[in-house]
């Protein structure tokens, strides 16, 4: 029997020639990442199960961005950031990115990426759900708690069920209004937010492979929007040209057998694609933008690890060059990194910055910042009644700040188009 | 572990995500120094809009604006309970709010394994949907032997599915004291 591509890569992580989906397996793992959210208590949980002599399984293998609350007056949310501070000293940790440094990164999962620690065929885990986002790598990574995580740097293993598969074939070219976010919410609309539970989500298809890292990025990351275990794309000359750019770790490249079996799989033609929404309070909540286009908005939001890295701005800035924002928008890079990129990268040679400042837009510093609500004081938060059409993940009530908000989610190119007429806007109206 | 759990029932709708169970903005609170921990009793489920919290009605708190600790120890949930984020400060904050078990027809992965790994609450599936058969403020009790809920109230029995791989977890306490039973640490 023929094994996919996520299997492979747990039965090596297992040091066993195959497993089954539905096994208990114990796992070495390759890279533990964790942030100022789940990192104080993490550590916390490790030296009180440990004792006074814990040892970190492996200082190269665990990775630290502090990134969800950094640009924030709250005293807690700063003394997070201290504890990941105060522990990075203690113990000499050297992959820790420390705030109000030049090695201040952003985003975790995107810095993970830009950093090198994606690699294919390897086994990551990290405290935050969007950890499925390095999965576009060919690898396997998933999001687990403090406990678990807790576990794993004192012991460098953790058990994890053997998921099913499901497949995801994209056939066929991306016409110029769609991304990888339209594909991704047409996933979740047709499988639900459970309909991943305890699986692997596998993309495939000639759409898939034709996109560069970053939106691949899009499709992985938000396999967690399903309740999938991990998002995962075979690695290719993309993916090599990648890493290569960034790591000199050896890696192994791993695909799917002909042969391997899948728990359903899905087709789909990329060409007769529209550009989708996922409406209040659910990813799931698929719709057609023309179905809800007219609906007023009160704030437009382009950030976050699903809808803020280069991709993402590319295509909202060829949209916004030389026109006004109608409503408040706020761009969020996801990295530092992609924040440099905005004064390099240009169109029509404006710098993509210059075409967001001119068109009225608010730039925020590189971090998690309003996909997650945050502390109060948290740049884009949503308030009492706010409609908010965004680029980041879920739009579960609550999610950007007050529960009497409504979250659209959507495709950079819908919301810089919705940014321009202050209401849901199909791209198409202006491509 | 406790071998027969009584409360009264909180019921809650499906998908009901980590955000809900407690919000973001509350995670800055220390996990382990009293005062702070009691916040979290303080938030649990405050995400969850009022007209769906306490079904069927609804409009009920599930903790009063004053406490740290709610009158209901047993969450009746129903499809993909604690989705969202990977916070175990979800299963922590019910479980400093005083909850002892879940009952829910499914669970998302990372809040199922959190709350079994961290030992804070025990996630029973049901094998048929609760969440409109069961009222707020219901008496139930849970015998985890024999893996049955009763309803003390309407005097309903319904069998739940046995805890199966994740029972020894429990039944350790977390995974650290699992893994120190069988040498693993």
């Amino acid at each position: 029997m023929g094994m996919t591509i996520t299997e492979k890569i747990l039965a090596k992580a297992a040091e066993r020639a195959n497993v089954i989906p539905g096994e208990n397996i114990w796992l070495n793992v390759d890279v533990l990442m964790t942030h100022d959210v789940c990192g104080p208590p993490t550590i916390e949980i490790w030296k009180r199960e440990f004792g006074k002599e814990a040892k970190i399984w492996n200082k190269e293998k665990l990775v630290i961005f502090p990134d969800h609350y950094i640009f924030t007056s709250n005293p807690q949310a700063n003394r997070n950031v201290n504890i990941l501070r105060d522990f990075a000293s203690e113990y000499d940790i050297p992959n820790y990115y420390d705030v109000g440094t030049e090695r201040y990164k952003g985003v975790c999962h995107i810095a993970l990426a830009e950093e090198g620690y994606n690699v294919p065929g390897t086994v990551l885990f990290g405290t935050d759900s969007h950890t499925c986002t390095s999965g576009a790598f060919g690898m396997f990574s998933t999001g687990v708690g403090n406990t678990d995580a807790a576990f794993i740097l004192g012991t460098g293993k953790i058990w994890e069920k053997v998921p099913e598969s499901l497949k995801f074939t994209f056939n066929g070219e991306l016409p110029p209004f769609i991304t990888a976010k339209d594909l991704i919410l047409q996933v979740l609309g047709d499988i639900t937010t459970d309909g991943g539970t305890y699986r692997a989500l596998e993309f495939d298809g000639e759409a898939v492979f034709a996109m560069e890292m970053d939106e691949r990025m899009t499709l992985t990351n938000m396999a967690i929007e399903a309740g999938a275990m991990n998002g995962i794309i075979a690695a290719d000359k993309t993916t090599e040209d990648y890493v290569r750019a960034r790591t000199n770790k050896s890696y192994e490249l791993f695909f799917s057998d002909s042969d391997a079996k899948y728990k359903k799989k899905f087709v789909y033609d990329t060409s007769k694609m529209e550009p989708l929404v996922a409406k209040p309070h659910s990813p799931d909540n698929k719709d057609l933008v023309r179905n809800v286009q007219g609906k007023r908005l009160t704030k437009c939001y382009i950030g976050s690890c699903t809808g803020g890295k280069l991709s993402d701005f590319v295509h909202a800035a060829r949209l916004l060059l030389g026109n006004q924002v109608k409503v408040p928008t706020f761009v969020v890079p996801a990295s530092t990194l992609v924040a440099q990129q905005l004064e390099e990268e240009t169109i029509s040679g404006i710098p993509l910055k210059k075409i967001f400042e001119s068109a009225g837009c608010e730039i925020a510093q590189s971090s998690c910042a309003a996909c997650l609500g945050g502390p109060m004081d948290t740049t884009g938060r949503a308030t009492d009644g706010e409609v908010v059409i965004s680029t980041t993940n879920r739009n579960f009530p609550g999610r950007m700040g007050s529960k009497k908000s409504e979250v659209y989610l959507a495709s950079p190119l819908t919301v810089a188009s919705s940014a321009l007429t202050g209401v849901i806007t199909d791209p198409r109206d202006f491509l | 572990m406790d071998k027969i759990i009584i409360g009264k029932a909180f019921v809650l709708g499906d998908n009901i995500d980590t955000d809900q169970i407690i919000p973001a903005e509350h995670l800055v609170y220390s996990l382990t120094d009293p005062g702070e921990v009691k916040m979290y009793g303080k938030y649990s489920l405050s995400g969850v809009p009022i007209k769906v919290s306490g079904l069927p009605e609804g409009g009920i708190p599930f903790i009063a604006e004053t406490d740290y600790q709610s009158e209901y120890s047993i969450i009746i949930g129903g499809t993909n309970f604690g989705c969202g984020s990977s916070r175990e400060h979800a299963p922590f904050a019910l479980q400093i709010a005083g909850v002892k078990a879940i009952i829910a027809e499914s669970y998302a992965r990372i809040f199922y394994r959190n709350s079994v790994d961290g030992g804070f609450v025990i996630p029973y599936e049901s094998q048929i949907k609760l969440n409109d058969k069961i009222n707020t403020g219901d008496e139930l009790e849970i015998d985890l032997t024999n893996n049955i809920l009763k309803n003390l109230t309407s005097e309903e029995l319904y069998t739940l599915n046995p805890l199966g791989d994740i029972l020894p977890i429990i039944e350790a306490g977390n995974i650290f004291e699992y893994a120190r039973l069988h040498n693993m640490m």
